[in-house]
């Protein structure tokens, strides 16, 4: 017990004094964090540039939502191609006879696809309009009386509410994935070091277990983690203002198994390195597979073989169980599965990390 | 009042190899308390090997060690042994006080007793002054005298120390060979690598390894007599010729 107790205090001491590490663990996430969410909390709509010539009816280019669609109208249809280069128009519309000739830009398909959109509404729209008149007018003519009904919408949610934003969505896995990222490669290079700096020869040249020293790192940079998961947790909440729908308490439980996993994969990828170079060479290789199947991307939307690849990641069971808790309010009967997971990913590679220092010393 | 001699230490026909290379072939070693046993040998001829096996950090595949009669690996017996690595092996961001605390507790070392242990070995290696200044101010001297007090932190019985005087100013090797005199006079044992001949007069034992095999084994007056030769310096060149 002592001797985990001076790993465990030696550990931290060293990270308190590493200020440059201790700043990238803690402040780092909050500075990407803040700007991740100034970057994607545009709720509102993206605006569109349209371009029209005479040949459009002026009923229908007043009908577009002027806070959505700017037009600029012009006086022929020359060179269209030109004309929406020069002026960064999305699409240039004229009107031969009874068909519409659209032309996009096309260089953000999204814009492409809203203008598609937008125009196909007020076309519907117009003939609706057109139509309800014809009618009313037969029915003057007739002298019969016809009731149009007016149809309204009103929306409700499960989750959220109307000013739910991408961030929203992604926020919970994105604090999974800083506290994985960082603890990742914080942890894996700080015992990178002690075999480098032969620190680790002369830990095990004296009667420490090597699962003493295992756990004195668990614990150690396990601390920290919850430092850390702490601080991004309620810099959001307070600052960014964002909402967790579910307990605060599993949020904080799931991030430390994250972080306790990180530290676990950390460790064990540090022994296949030579150097902290070697070790940053790990990041495409073991992080950003997981970004990708962590739940940022929708993991429905892909081939049942390939979002299988996605049980084998820590990260993946993280995401949801964040996304469970932090968005839908779940507790402990929807995230045990999940949490269950990571502690299995956390036990199994540090049973590696404890058999693969023998390595260095053979008891 | 000398006190009896006893094993501190041995190596029985001890082999080892790595990737089917041979690195230790059937060397037999025995460390008697109060001496000072020295290896010499060329870069990579398994000077290091022998200590790492002696340990028990490595394991042999033939042959024992022991260490106090314990059959090594034994990881409790390395509570009593003190062992310098090639590198200073410290803690940069830790202060001098830090590094031996840690290292103490591992070594079993709480409380007073501790306390007296770095007191007294600090003063050994002249750094009282500088116990609670941050290792990376220190310079390469102090960091390798800082090293050997934590290697001695425990007054350990046998003390293992791996080219101790590489890139040491010869002012401080004299002293650290003073040093070592003093603790084998104090009954321990130990054992030192190097690559320096003059130091390796200094011992009471020399054992030469070369290709994985000890050559020769004795005091430093019985190698000269048995290769003819004026120093150990000179005993080294004629075994490694023999050798080829």
């Amino acid at each position: 017990m002592i001797r985990f107790r001076a790993m465990v205090t030696r550990v931290v001491k060293e990270l308190i004094r590493d200020k440059r590490t201790l700043a990238l663990m803690l402040i780092a996430p909050i500075i990407v964090l803040s700007l991740m969410n100034v970057v994607f909390d545009t709720n509102a709509e993206t605006h569109v540039k349209v371009g029209v010539d005479k040949t459009i009816p002026n009923a229908l280019v007043d009908s577009f939502p002027s806070d959505e669609v700017k037009v600029k109208t012009y006086d022929h249809s020359d060179n269209i191609k030109e004309k929406i280069q020069k002026d960064n128009l999305d699409a240039f519309i004229t009107l031969d006879k009874s068909t519409f000739h659209i032309s996009y830009e096309n260089e953000d398909p999204s814009n492409t696809a809203k203008v598609k959109a937008l125009f196909q509404n007020i076309l519907t729209t117009n003939k609706l309009k057109e139509l309800s008149a014809d009618v009313q007018k037969l029915a003057m003519e007739t002298g019969q009386k016809v009731q149009i009904e007016n149809f309204s919408i009103k929306n409700a949610y499960v989750y959220g509410g109307a000013d739910s934003s991408f961030f929203d969505k992604i926020f919970p896995i994105l604090i999974g994935f800083f506290v994985f990222f960082f603890v990742f490669l914080i942890s894996g290079i700080a015992l990178l070091r002690e075999r480098t700096s032969g620190t680790l020869e002369r830990l095990l040249a004296t009667p420490v277990k090597r699962s003493e020293i295992v756990m004195g790192y668990l614990t150690g940079y396990g601390i920290f983690a919850i430092l850390q998961t702490l601080l991004i947790v309620f810099y959001s909440i307070y600052l960014l203002d964002l909402q967790i729908a579910g307990s605060l308490m599993w949020v904080l439980v799931t991030n430390v198994l994250t972080a306790l996993a990180a530290l676990s994969m950390g460790i064990f990828v540090s022994t296949f390195a030579n150097s902290e170079f070697q070790m940053v060479q790990f990041i495409p290789l073991v992080v950003i597979p997981q970004v990708f199947f962590s739940g940022l991307i929708p993991l429905d939307s892909m081939a049942s073989w390939v979002r299988n690849i996605a049980y084998i990641f820590p990260l993946r069971y993280a995401g949801e169980a964040l996304t469970a808790i932090m968005i839908k309010g779940q507790g402990w009967s929807e995230i045990s599965l999940d949490l269950g997971m990571l502690v299995v990913f956390i036990v199994g590679f540090t049973l590696l990390n404890i058999v693969g220092l023998r390595r260095y010393r053979k008891v | 009042m000398p006190k009896e001699k006893r094993i501190v230490a041995n190596m029985t026909n001890a082999s080892i190899s790595f990737d089917k290379r041979t690195v230790l072939d059937n060397v037999t070693i025995e460390l008697d308390s109060g001496t000072i046993l020295g290896l010499i040998g060329p870069s990579g001829a398994g000077k290091t090997t022998t200590i790492k096996c002696l340990m028990g950090m490595e394991k042999l595949d033939q042959g024992s060690a022991e260490i106090f009669g314990n059959r090594m690996p034994d990881r409790k017996v390395l509570g009593r042994v003190g062992y310098m690595g090639q590198s200073d092996a410290l803690y940069e961001e830790l202060t001098a006080k830090e590094n031996l605390v840690f290292f103490g507790n591992l070594m079993g070392l709480t409380g007073t007793a501790l306390e007296d242990a770095m007191t007294k070995k600090m003063e050994l290696v002249n750094l009282m002054p500088f116990m609670d200044k941050p290792v990376k101010t220190y310079s390469g001297g102090m960091k390798r005298r800082l090293s050997l007090a934590i290697t001695l932190l425990a007054n350990p019985d046998l003390i293992i120390l791996d080219e101790p005087t590489v890139g040491i100013d010869p002012s401080l090797r004299v002293t650290i060979w003073e040093q070592l005199r003093a603790l084998a006079e104090d009954q321990k044992a130990i054992i030192v690598t190097t690559h320096v001949m003059d130091e390796a007069e200094k011992c009471d034992h020399v054992g030469l390894i070369i290709d994985g095999k000890l050559f020769a084994l004795g005091t430093p007056g019985e190698l000269k007599k048995a290769f003819h030769a004026e120093s150990i310096e000179e005993v080294f060149l004629k075994a490694e010729v023999r050798v080829q």
